[in-house]
């Protein structure tokens, strides 16, 4: 039972998720009948799942704003704005009486009457309806205190000609009756028509029975419950007659008869199907994060196989070392499409977020969103929620104007903010695009000054004030609102993005709006990486930033050196580089000719130089542990086909150290 | 020779309750999600009975009832269907449309077994 409980609360979870999609797509289409069978589906096997799951005060507070929403459907109560405010007010009560440990206590129950009482106002003549008169058929026997003693009873059914087509079968219910005491039986046939007219689905008998019971009237009527409008039923008692019981004839067996033959075919089927393949699966994730582990460490392995295999030149060895590692490659790929979630029921989310946000300000914004279906990573889907949340307020409460001042500058007077995904390589750009403001880079560049992040005098690009944005601590809202002023600022969302191993890019054209773009990895678990060497220490650098390497020779750098430069001349673009030969205080074996890869980082080209790039590596990504959380700038450790380990590097870091 | 019996209705977790409680009283179980669902796997295999929910998206259990009835074989399966209270109404089209029976949620597992057993024999 307890599994079937949680069960249920996750689908409760998605049913609401869905109820509110439904609300708010209702909102913009009231007519559209199919979203009110929607909203009433979902609140309906809330309803009824809820109370046989032990979640009474869920279902009965959902009995109520269902029993509105049936007046909706039947036309009734036309779909307005108050009615799907109050009816989300309602769902997230639902949603907070199912998250109960416990029952629910009378602060709740009490909110959840107001909340009945106000949708009851919005009713014409909010009748009481449906209010369980009807228990289940078979439930306890309905009164259990006037039971008398051994009654005989005379019961004459008669089906209708449809009986048979209802899926009844009247041999059962007079076998059922003949459980209930001493039964006689007899069938009259008189109206059975000659062969050529009779209809095998027609039922022509009647019966007349003699039933002695102490089991009480209501027993025998339970019997016939489910044909009491497919027959004519008569129930007396007869407390001494017993003169008219006939002979014992068995009921016609006939009814069963086209049925009896697909017996035998019956048993072949059972026996080929199994159980219908659920089109799903839930999983639990530790279960997933396991199987990638495992898959993570075959690759490791596998690795050591390939180097093995080329290191003995057997060529059946090397063979199967080759397939070994396309097997473990698409097993990746595949263990990894496992944690993969589509982003769209995240954006969803969102809809409510920007309705409630823009009703509060009273501004208008339309929230429109493309490429749900793109797959990202589970782990990044949940920690690109907030991070996404507070880029959204950014955008309402900075962003979008007040639809006054936007018809003033001629913008249409709702708001847009666009969500979108994308696949770009290895990466999945999400982009937050709104048709407010803009941001003034002179205001940013006043903040800035003000905040003692710049100097007056300061000679920035515009692209350069931008980026301060992200500074720590830097906040453009001229008062801290409600929404934007949590003390979290564009620089939380930049090191949250940092920390998926993301970027953040920010576009704005001041009166047409804000862009920003988060580029992220599809996968935390393993990467692409760039196997480099610094003396006999291996290093990994993400690949997928990785733009070019060129090489740079001892006396290049010499001649910088002397200068107090460090620039290279690539085709002539210049590139500062940074000598991690430096950065980590290794001196000894320095090669002549070294090697500079040349990396896109934070919008910018920079060159790393090392000593030897032997080459990509499939990085599996292992944690370093607390004890290193000081270096920063070494995001993580990967174990090579020969058992050494290689040093992840966090280029961002890096560059900031 | 155990029954085999059709569960239709788009709440998995109802689904699930519904097949445990029928496979622990020895019933083979099948289910299906919606009435679409429901009417393909019932003219895949025999079913001895079939137990519906009502309101399913796609295809509502009456429209389903409908298909079945209206089929060429084993349309006369008993068919059971799962209410809230007494929707009254919603029984009575499920009725006409040629329903055996119903039994109303909330339902303690052996009023299911209960009736799965009524209309089996």
């Amino acid at each position: 039972m307890d599994i079937s409980a949680d069960t249920f609360k996750e689908e409760a979870c998605d049913l609401l998720e869905e109820l509110e999609t439904a609300l708010l797509e209702l909102e913009e289409t009231p007519e559209d009948m199919d979203l009110v069978g929607r909203v009433f589906r979902a609140m309906h096997t809330i309803k009824g799942s809820g109370a046989m799951f032990g979640f009474d005060a869920a279902s009965a507070f959902t009995h109520h704003v269902e029993s509105a929403f049936d007046l909706v459907r039947d036309g009734k109560v036309a779909v307005s704005k108050p009615l799907i405010n109050l009816t989300l007010t309602a769902r997230d009560h639902i949603s907070t009486l199912l998250d109960l440990d416990g029952p629910a206590d009378d602060g709740l129950l009490a909110q959840g009457d107001a909340l009945i009482k106000k949708l009851r106002e919005m009713m014409p003549d909010a009748g009481e309806n449906g209010t369980g008169q009807d228990a289940s058929p078979l439930g306890e026997p309905n009164d259990a205190r006037d039971i008398p003693a051994v009654v005989t009873f005379r019961i004459w059914f008669k089906p209708f000609a449809h009986l048979l087509s209802t899926g009844n079968n009247p041999r059962l219910l007079l076998d059922e009756l003949r459980e209930l005491g001493q039964c006689s039986v007899v069938a009259h046939t008189g109206d059975i028509p000659d062969l050529e007219s009779l209809d095998p689905r027609s039922c022509y008998l009647l019966w007349d029975i003699l039933l002695t019971t102490d089991k009480g009237e209501n027993a025998i009527k339970d019997v016939f419950i489910f044909v009491e409008d497919d027959c004519e039923l008569v129930l007396e008692p007869v407390y001494d007659d017993r003169k008219d019981e006939a002979e014992h004839k068995p009921p016609p067996s006939d009814v069963r008869a086209p049925l009896t033959e697909q017996e035998q075919i019956k048993q072949q089927l059972r026996q080929k199907k199994e159980k219908a393949a659920a089109a799903s699966l839930r999983v639990p994730v530790d279960k997933l994060n396991q199987l990638v582990a495992l898959v993570g460490e075959l690759v490791t392995v596998q690795a050591r196989l390939s180097r093995h295999a080329a290191g003995h030149k057997h060529p059946e060895l090397v063979s199967i070392a080759e397939d070994v590692e396309m097997l473990s490659s698409d097993l990746r790929d595949n263990a990894m499409s496992l944690r993969m979630l589509e982003i769209g029921s995240t954006f969803s989310t969102f809809r409510r977020l920007v309705r409630d946000l823009s009703d509060e300000q009273g501004k208008a914004i339309e929230l429109t969103t493309s490429g749900g279906e793109t797959e990202l990573d589970k782990t990044v889907i949940e920690q690109l929620k907030d991070p996404l949340v507070h880029i959204i307020r950014n955008s309402i409460d900075h962003g979008i104007e007040a639809p006054g001042i936007r018809k003033e500058q001629g913008k249409p007077p709702a708001g847009s903010i666009h969500l979108s995904a994308e696949h770009s390589g290895a990466n999945v750009l999400i982009r937050i695009k709104d048709d407010g403001r803009g941001i003034d880079p002179e205001i940013i560049r006043e903040k800035a000054v003000q905040k003692e992040l710049i100097l007056p005098g300061d000679d920035l690009t515009p692209k350069q004030i931008l980026q301060l944005v992200f500074a720590p601590g830097f906040s453009t809202a001229a008062q801290v609102t409600d929404l934007s002023g949590r003390g979290v600022g564009m620089d939380v969302v930049k090191r949250k993005i940092a920390n998926l191993n993301g970027e953040v890019a920010l576009e704005s054209v001041k009166g047409k709006g804000t862009t920003l773009t988060l580029k992220l990895p599809l996968t935390l678990a393993i990467i692409d990486g760039l196997l480099v060497t610094l003396a006999d220490n291996y290093f990994i650098l993400p690949l997928s930033s990785v733009e070019e390497c060129v090489e740079l020779s001892m006396s290049e750098q010499n001649k910088n050196r002397k200068k107090n430069r460090q620039i290279l001349n690539i085709r002539g673009d210049m590139v500062p580089y940074i000598r991690l030969r430096d950065e980590y205080g290794i001196t000894r074996d320095e090669p002549e000719l070294q090697q500079v890869v040349v990396m896109r980082v934070n919008g910018g080209r920079t060159g790393f130089v090392v000593d030897n790039v032997i080459g990509s590596h499939q990085t599996v990504i292992k944690n370093i542990g607390n004890a290193f959380r000081q270096a920063r700038d070494i995001s993580g450790a990967t174990i090579l086909g020969d058992g050494r380990v290689a040093l992840i590097l966090d280029v961002n870091k890096v560059l900031e150290v | 020779m155990s029954k085999t019996i059709l569960i239709v209705d788009d709440s998995a977790s109802m689904r699930q309750l519904v097949t445990l409680t029928l496979n622990n009283a020895g019933f083979n179980v099948i289910q299906a999600k919606d009435g679409k669902d429901g009417v393909n796997k019932f003219s895949r295999d025999k079913m001895d009975l079939v137990i519906t929910d009502l309101n399913m998206p796609v295809m509502d259990g009456i429209e389903m009832i409908r298909q079945i009835r209206s089929g060429n074989s084993h349309q006369f399966v008993p068919i059971i269907l799962l209410t809230t209270e007494s929707q009254e109404e919603k029984k009575k089209q499920g009725k006409q449309a040629g329903a055996t029976g119903w039994i109303v949620k909330p339902f303690k597992p052996e009023q299911l077994v209960a009736v799965a057993k009524k209309v089996l024999g």
